[in-house]
Formats: structure tokens, C-alpha cells, sequence
């Protein structure tokens, strides 16, 4: 029993290895990337729609509905980064029940990559609305001797991002693996069942809370706004 | 007794006293908070749905403290560091 993804070698050609955990992160991109150009190369804005293009169109509106109910703006620039974190995870969580698959995100490294994106994704946003001195002027809030623990919430929260999403697909894996060999007949599906369940909501809570952190890197500047209006 | 037997002794039960100890504190928060959630429902079901978004990352939030202890289960059971020091 291996705990990690990234120990499965599948390709090996001189220093040039290709582990379980590439295989799968590519497979996943590929699969969102081509079936997205196959549904968006014909769109329709008049008559019948196509199934799949509905179903685009659900998840996108889904998920510009979340945005904007979290964040309380309007979730144009967020969608694309938001939107992608979650459908990602979601798919490579949800294809676990394809037998021979390895979710990408049962591996620290992958899960660690998303962390460090949400990471440097909010500072950015955070200038970006708010322009670089007021964004840095946050760290100091209330006083100067926050700084530091500021700093340390910053990056701890990435960690905690991280080990909570590799947390929960590695058990999904374990339990069903420990399950197979105590009772090997109706409980592993049962499992399995449940690390679908959970494997949406991770996809689901890792979008928000990236999508939280970083509307409170551009919260500020939206109080003051509303301070000026009043 | 052997230093090795020693290192998986130790972590074996260290092992478990993780999981059990950590498993009390995230079990009583979230049935607080779940409890919490159901009577704000019964109070307003009009926002059921926030409510409801606001106890998953909630639940999220508290799950992951396991889910540390989990992790640190797993890394003591099948992945020690402990034992390159004492393996020949």
C-alpha cells in the first residue's frame, strides 16, 4: 500500500520518469481542455441548444452564482481562476471510480502546485484592485505588531490548503484499500460512494475559500468605497 | 530491546493515540455546528442556502483539524522517517 501517487512509476527512460501522478494530471487537463473546445467549437445563441452546451452553461452560471454570493462583487475577473480551480479538482476527484485511476489530488505535490496558485493569485488580485501600497498596508492592520502574524496566517492557511485537500482524497483511498481486505464485498462501494460525496465537496471548499481569500485581499478598498459613497 | 522495535512500538501506538485523540475535538465541533445549522433552518428556512454553503466550508474548516491528525497517522504508519536511522 503506497501513500503516495508519486512513487508509481508508469514510464521510466533514463533520468526521464513519468509517475502516476503526471499521467493522471495530464489525462485530467486533456480531458477538460478537448472536451471543451469539442462543445464551445459550436455554439448557439439562437434555437435549440445543444445537451452539452446546456451543461456548460449551467456550470458556468453555478458557479458565477457561488462567486458572486461569496464575494459579494461580480465575478467576472475571478471566474476563470475560481472556475478552473474547481472544475479541475472536481473532475479529478469524481473519475476515481474509473478502475486503474489514481486522483492526481491524492498526491501532496499536486495538491501543494493548487495551494501555491491560490498563494500568489491573491496578492495579485489584491494589487490589482487595490494597488500595491494598500494592499501591503493590510499586513499592518490593526497595528505594526500583526505583521508577523499576518505573515505566518498567510502561509499557513496555503499549507492547511493543501494538506486538506490531499488529506481527504489520500483516506478516500486508504479506507477503500483497508476495506478490500477486511470486508471485501458491499462495503469498499459504500466507501467509494462516500469519497465522491467527498470528493465534490473538497473541489467545492477549496474554490470557496480561495475565492474568500481572495475577496479579502480586495475587501478593503470596497469599505472604503462605501465610506465615501456614504 | 531493539532499537527498531522500538521505533515501530512507539509509532504504532503513537499512531493511534493520534487518531483517537483527534478525531474527539473535530467530532464535538462539527456536531455543534451542525446542530446550530439545523435549528438556524428551522428559525429561517428562507436561508437555507447560505446557511447550508456557509456549514460545508465551515465543516471543511473543522474536518481539516482530522485530517491533520490523519495525515500524521499515515506519515507515522507507512511512511516514518524515523526508520532509515535504525534500518542496516
Amino acid at each position: 500500500m503506497t501513500i503516495n501517487p508519486d512513487q508509481i512509476v508508469l514510464f521510466e527512460w533514463g533520468w526521464f520518469k513519468i509517475n502516476s501522478t503526471i499521467f493522471f494530471t495530464w489525462l485530467v487537463i486533456f480531458l477538460l481542455t478537448f472536451g471543451s473546445w469539442l462543445i464551445t467549437r459550436k455554439l448557439s445563441s439562437v434555437g435549440e441548444l445543444s445537451r452539452w452546451q446546456n451543461l456548460l452553461e449551467v456550470l458556468i452560471n453555478g458557479i458565477n452564482d457561488q462567486i458572486r454570493e461569496v464575494s459579494r462583487q461580480e465575478p467576472g475577473p475571478y471566474l476563470p481562476f475560481v472556475g478552473t480551480l474547481f472544475i479541475f479538482i472536481a473532475i479529478s476527484n469524481i473519475l476515481a471510480i474509473v478502475p486503474g485511476y489514481v486522483p492526481p489530488t491524492s498526491s501532496l505535490s499536486t495538491t501543494a502546485a493548487l495551494a501555491i496558485c491560490v498563494f500568489i493569485a491573491v496578492p495579485i488580485f489584491g494589487i490589482a484592485h487595490q494597488g500595491v501600497l494598500n494592499y501591503l498596508r493590510q499586513y499592518l492592520q490593526p497595528t505594526f505588531f500583526m505583521l508577523p502574524f499576518n505573515l505566518i496566517g498567510e502561509l499557513s492557511r496555503t499549507l492547511a490548503l493543501a494538506v486538506r485537500l490531499y488529506g481527504n482524497m489520500m483516506s478516500g483511498t486508504i479506507i477503500v484499500a483497508i476495506l478490500l481486505t477486511i470486508t471485501p464485498l458491499i462495503f469498499p462501494v459504500v466507501m467509494q460512494a462516500l469519497g465522491l460525496l467527498t470528493g465534490l465537496i473538497q473541489a467545492y471548499i477549496f474554490a470557496i475559500l480561495a475565492m474568500v481569500y481572495i475577496a479579502s485581499a480586495s475587501k478593503a478598498h470596497q469599505e472604503i468605497e462605501k465610506k465615501g459613497e456614504e | 530491546m531493539e532499537s527498531l522495535a522500538l521505533v515501530g512500538i512507539i509509532s504504532i501506538a503513537t499512531a493511534g493515540l493520534t487518531i483517537a485523540f483527534g478525531s474527539i475535538g473535530p467530532a464535538l465541533g462539527q456536531g455543534r455546528a451542525v446542530s446550530q445549522a439545523l435549528s438556524s433552518i428551522a428559525q429561517q428556512p428562507d436561508e437555507a442556502n447560505t446557511i447550508t454553503r456557509t456549514l460545508f466550508v465551515g465543516l471543511a474548516m473543522i474536518e481539516s483539524t482530522a485530517i491533520y491528525c490523519f495525515v500524521v497517522t499515515m506519515i507515522l504508519i507507512f511512511a516514518n522517517p524515523f526508520w532509515n536511522y535504525f534500518l542496516p
